[in-house]
């Protein structure tokens, strides 16, 4: 049986009829067409699909849509400000060259900016921990590493 | 996944009807374990029960001489909590380590002691501090409570409620991580309390979290890193497997005890 689903992505009101098997990413991707954030194992483990359920850094492939009843999620798309200015972790991405082919970037960026919000000027040890639950398979995170201290030293 | 029925209830007394009428249903909490089961059809329940709606079961009180956690608390909120690391700073180290940042953030210290993995770090937290488990029906000692390999003393529809941690005197967790999950390929968690007993649990050595009286007398003994280190377990009852072989799990059994000791004694 379907299940009414209601909450807040990126600031706006979504309301939905779900099957209850639907996997937030699911939700996401397919219901919302909100692509910019990545399925890279569908097993927990990739950190591609984290987003930002009520302000934390979750990865969205290891819950159901349900879950996030009435709850606010931000995803990629969400954190450029509306005139499409990029968001100061975006910026530094881009600036730090902090990615290579892109497919670990949107949770990257998702990661980083959950990271800073808790530990505004991190360690480079604790930006690496705290990174802990996000793979990427070209960087060798060197890059990523400075654009997260870049942004923190910039904010 | 296979189809199943969805439920949220409000509260605990509609949850624990709900799971009292249905036949193979299960409680969802953080589903940083069984959405994964579900997904591989390890676990196909007919319906879930989705805590998520209930909010007596999230928090962290001070209970006089004990801290009592609600059983829908994040790790993240343990870790982060100033009276758990305040009063219990080992068990607030142990739920900073759980596997990532976002794992963290949405999985639940009930739903890690009901899955009884036997690699997870709640289990040896909770049995190292001899804390009490309160369920939606009765009160298990962590001595009664983990009974085998995802086995444990809850019957089929009784909820946790929340777990209630004695202070101790002192306590320490050391795990060495496997370096992929996080999970332990062994952790110790060691606990004088404040009668002066010694109590040391262990995760990680693949039949399910144990105490080791050998180490516990040794700790009484002597509550030092050295007197821990030089305990030598038996590989018997070890597990091995492609990460470590049982005589390397016996052993770092020894060396993280030190270690736990070591962060005891700060
Ligand atoms: C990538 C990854 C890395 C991880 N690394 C670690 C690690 O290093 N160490 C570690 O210990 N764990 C680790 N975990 C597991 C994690 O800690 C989970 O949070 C935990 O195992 C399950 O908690 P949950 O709240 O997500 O429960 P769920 O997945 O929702 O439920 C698990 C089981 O518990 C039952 N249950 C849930 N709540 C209750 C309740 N209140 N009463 C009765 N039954 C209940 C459910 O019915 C289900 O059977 C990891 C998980 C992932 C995905
Ligand atoms: S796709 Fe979700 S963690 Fe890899
Ligand atoms: S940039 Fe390719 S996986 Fe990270």
């Amino acid at each position: 049986m379907n299940v009414k689903l209601s909450l807040t992505v990126n600031g706006k009101a979504v309301a939905a009829e779900v099957d209850p098997r639907t996997l937030l990413v699911q939700f996401l991707r397919e219901h919302l067409r909100l692509t910019g954030t990545h399925v890279g194992c569908d097993t927990g483990q990739c950190g591609a699909c984290t987003i930002h359920l009520d302000g934390r850094a979750v990865k969205s492939c290891n819950l159901l849509a349900v879950q996030a009843q009435g709850a606010e999620v931000t995803t990629i798309e969400g954190l450029a400000a509306p005139n499409g200015d990029m968001h100061p972790m975006q910026a530094a991405f881009k600036e730090c060259h902090g990615l290579q082919c892109g497919f670990c970037t949107p949770g990257m960026v998702m990661s980083a900016t959950a990271l800073l919000k808790d530990n505004p000027k991190p360690t480079e040890e604790q930006i690496r921990a705290g990174l802990d639950g996000n793979f990427c398979r070209c960087t060798g995170y060197h890059n990523i590493v400075k654009a997260v201290q870049s942004c923190a030293a910039g904010s | 996944m296979y189809p199943f029925q969805y439920h949220r209830p409000a509260n605990l007394a509609e949850a624990t009807a709900l799971l009292g009428k249905l036949g193979e249903g299960k409680a969802l909490a953080g589903g940083q374990t069984l959405i994964a089961a579900m997904k591989l059809r390890l676990a196909q329940p007919s319906d879930l029960v989705d805590l998520g709606g209930i909010a007596e079961l999230s928090g962290i009180r001070a209970d006089g001489d004990a801290i009592v956690i609600g059983a829908l608390t994040r790790h993240a909120d343990v870790a982060a909590s100033a009276e758990v690391g305040k009063r219990i700073p080992a068990l607030a180290r142990l739920a900073g380590s759980i596997g990532d940042r976002q794992v963290r953030a949405a999985g639940t210290l009930g739903g890690s002691i009901a899955n009884n993995d036997p690699a997870a770090d709640y289990p040896a937290g909770v049995l190292g501090l001899g804390a009490t488990v309160v369920t939606s029906r009765r009160s298990i000692a962590a001595d009664d409570f983990f009974s085998g390999l995802y086995e444990t003393a809850l019957e089929p529809g009784e909820l946790i409620k929340s777990v209630s941690f004695p202070v101790p005197q002192r306590a320490g967790y050391a795990k060495f991580a496997n370096p992929a999950s996080r999970f332990a390929l062994i952790g110790v968690f060691v606990c004088q309390e404040k009668s002066g007993a010694v109590r040391v649990a262990v995760t990680g050595g693949g039949n399910g979290v144990f105490r080791s009286a050998e180490l516990e007398k040794a700790l009484a003994a002597s509550f030092t890193p050295a007197a821990a280190a030089a305990v030598k377990l038996s590989a018997d009852g070890f597990s091995g497997d492609l990460h470590a072989s049982p005589e390397y799990r016996a052993h770092l059994v020894s060396v993280m005890a030190g270690r736990a000791v070591a962060a005891a004694l700060g």
